[in-house]
């Protein structure tokens, strides 16, 4: 019982289909409160699959997702937005037409509950909010180190501060899980260090769960706690990062007989 | 002050000045027929693109029947001001029944803005495109064929012929007559539609810069990461294309009362076609670039009237001109060192408060 209250997000038999492709087959997934857990496995395994039914943009064919307790299988990626998932993308998707600072207000949209008329009228409330927005948008900004550019349009940035926007717009929508697929992709050493050290930050900063895709073991192993394997659609491994990493049955799947 | 903010004021400052001047000089007298007959139709058109450049521009929707809502808005605010006008018994000021007329045009072409974009806007692709341009076709066929006759015993329709009325009917009269079209009361002018104008520029500014303009821009900018932040897209973008569609309709209403006959084939393809063509040399989401570029492509073919034929090809000419200008990257990147520079930088300033001040 006291298990249960304490996880955060729990997949049950999550399977989906392609026509005759079964891209995830029965996979059971736990994540604790608070945790930062992986999710790894070779390409074409279905990691990214798996997001995009957490997010609702597929509708599994059939088991069970969870979110603290709530079920939000099926739904929509809007409702499940709001009820507290956010995400980045394996290929970068900003708003590039827009300035940094827009792409993270955006992200607060939800919250602000001023009306188009209001905002049309300029009521007070829309000074107000958009007040209050522009605060918290540069104070994301800041913990990201990109307050300096706030005004530029988000596709000038280099690359690796368009990942940390892309985190930062998520973390705007305020979600208790944050899902990265492949936060560390097209980066060099340097960043993926920068990167680990940022992800550790927001997970202490705003007491985030995470669960996240990556390829790069050396992140995996740095920051991770607990991780999935998935090989062909199915669990292959699962339990705490050391132990999964040195698993036989997982360095076969990357590296071959 | 923030830079859109400010960039706002300045589109908003500008217009006004340009168009009050103008209506000024042409009260004065001081313009030729020519120009004074330009300046209605142009602030219509104006009108016409900034609406459209809300669909293409901020919403990244393409439209192709922005003619048939400013034909919806036309029809019903014509009907509407011949109606009362008509009406024995009614005794509306002039002024109340023309606005009455634009407010009902305008929410008539917004009705028929949110039944188009229920269905259509949920889709994702070029489906709108295919829709606006069927739309636009209907109404102008439509209103091609609609005949309307008002006698004592009240309206009477009928489509492809005038109905037939009833012996005893007395005082019978056309309100609308098919291809023939109507003949709304003339009471739109310059002043008018400037005023129309101002507003309308303004109610978009304020939406452009609005969480529901950011949420429109985010949809366009990429549709999935919008909705993984939880921005309702088909809401969103309804919000915005209905919002379009009745300032085509209010430019609509502006239009029929603005020429002493209407028909319903001037709401061709074309139409809709020209107005995009505004808003795409003007540049997408520029409400000010739409601005300019109306006022300079509608101006040019008749400013050239008098060289006959050649005006069309000088209006090629031009667009293309216009075209290198915009996008070539030789002219962006000389655009780009030349606004750099320190003393066009100097010039600039100067050429706003002339811009401001002056208004030429």
């Amino acid at each position: 019982m006291c298990e249960k209250s304490t996880s955060m997000l729990e997949v049950k038999e999550l399977s989906i289909q392609f026509g005759g492709l079964r891209a995830v087959d029965g996979l059971n997934m736990r994540v604790k409160k608070g945790q930062l857990y992986g999710l790894i496995g070779p390409n074409g395994a279905g990691k990214t699959t798996v997001f995009n039914m957490l997010t609702g943009v597929y509708k599994p064919t059939s088991g069970g997702i969870f979110l603290d307790g709530a079920n939000i299988t099926g739904k929509s990626p809007v409702e499940i937005n709001k009820s507290g998932i956010a995400r980045t993308f394996q290929n970068i998707r900003l708003f590039k037409a827009m300035s940094v600072l827009d792409n993270v207000k955006v992200g607060m949209q939800n919250r602000t509950k001023y009306t188009t008329i209001e905002g049309i009228l300029r009521l007070p409330r829309y000074f107000k909010e958009e007040k209050q927005m522009n605060e918290k948008a540069v104070e994301l900004l800041k913990v990201f180190d990109l307050d300096g550019e706030k005004d530029a349009l988000s596709a000038n940035l280099p690359y690796g501060k368009q990942r940390k926007l892309e985190i930062a717009r998520a973390l705007a929508t305020n979600p208790k899980l944050l899902l990265l697929d492949e936060p560390a992709a097209g980066m060099n050493p340097n960043e993926t260090a920068e990167l680990m050290d940022t992800i550790r930050f927001v997970r202490e900063k705003f007491d985030m769960t995470i669960l996240l895709i990556e390829h790069d073991m050396k992140l995996v192993a740095g920051i991770c706690e607990e991780l999935t394997v998935l090989n062909f659609g199915q669990e292959l491994a699962q339990g705490e990062t050391s132990a999964v990493l040195n698993d036989p049955k997982v360095i076969t799947a990357y590296l071959g007989d | 002050m923030r830079k859109q903010t400010k960039n706002n004021l300045i589109t908003f400052a500008g217009t006004a000045v340009l168009f009050f001047t103008f209506a000024a000089l042409s009260q004065a007298g001081v313009l030729n027929n020519m120009i004074t007959g330009l300046l209605v139709p142009i602030g219509i058109y104006v009108i016409l693109a900034i609406s459209l450049n809300l669909t293409v521009g901020v919403l990244g929707e393409l439209s192709l029947g922005h003619a048939g809502f400013m034909c919806v808005g036309a029809y019903v605010s014509g009907t509407v001001s011949l109606v009362i006008q008509n009406s024995p018994n009614l005794n509306v000021p002039d002024w109340l029944r023309f606005t009455v007329a634009i407010i009902l045009g305008g929410v008539m072409a917004a009705v028929f803005g949110v039944l188009i974009g229920i269905p259509v806007l949920r889709l994702r692709g070029d489906y709108l495109a295919i829709v606006t341009l069927g739309f636009g076709e209907i109404m102008k066929s439509l209103a091609n064929n609609i005949y309307l006759v008002m006698d004592n015993n009240g309206l009477h329709f009928g489509f492809t012929q005038a109905p037939e009325l009833a012996e005893n009917s007395e005082g019978a009269n056309e309100l609308l007559r098919g291809p023939i079209g109507m003949a709304a009361p003339q009471d739109t002018n310059i002043w008018i539609v400037t005023v129309v104008l101002l507003i309308c520029l303004a109610i978009l500014m304020m939406f452009i810069d609005s969480k529901s303009g950011r949420a429109c821009m985010a949809v366009r900018d990429n549709y999935i990461a919008a909705q993984s932040v939880g921005i309702n897209v088909t809401k969103f973008r309804l919000m915005a294309f209905t919002i379009s569609a009745a300032i085509a309709g209010v430019a609509g209403a502006l239009y029929s009362h603005s020429i002493s006959l209407l028909a319903a084939k001037k709401f061709d393809y074309n139409l809709s076609i020209l107005i995009l063509v505004f808003v795409v040399l003007g540049g997408l989401g520029s409400l000010r670039g739409s601005i300019i570029a109306t006022i300079i492509l509608y101006a040019l073919p008749e400013i050239f009237r008098e060289v006959g034929n050649y005006r069309m090809l000088i209006y090629a000419i031009v667009l293309i001109g216009m075209m290198i200008f915009n996008n070539a990257p030789f002219f962006v990147q000389l655009r780009e060192r030349i606004g750099a520079s320190a003393p066009v930088q100097k010039f600039k300033g100067i050429f706003k408060k002339k811009n401001a001040g002056g208004a030429e």
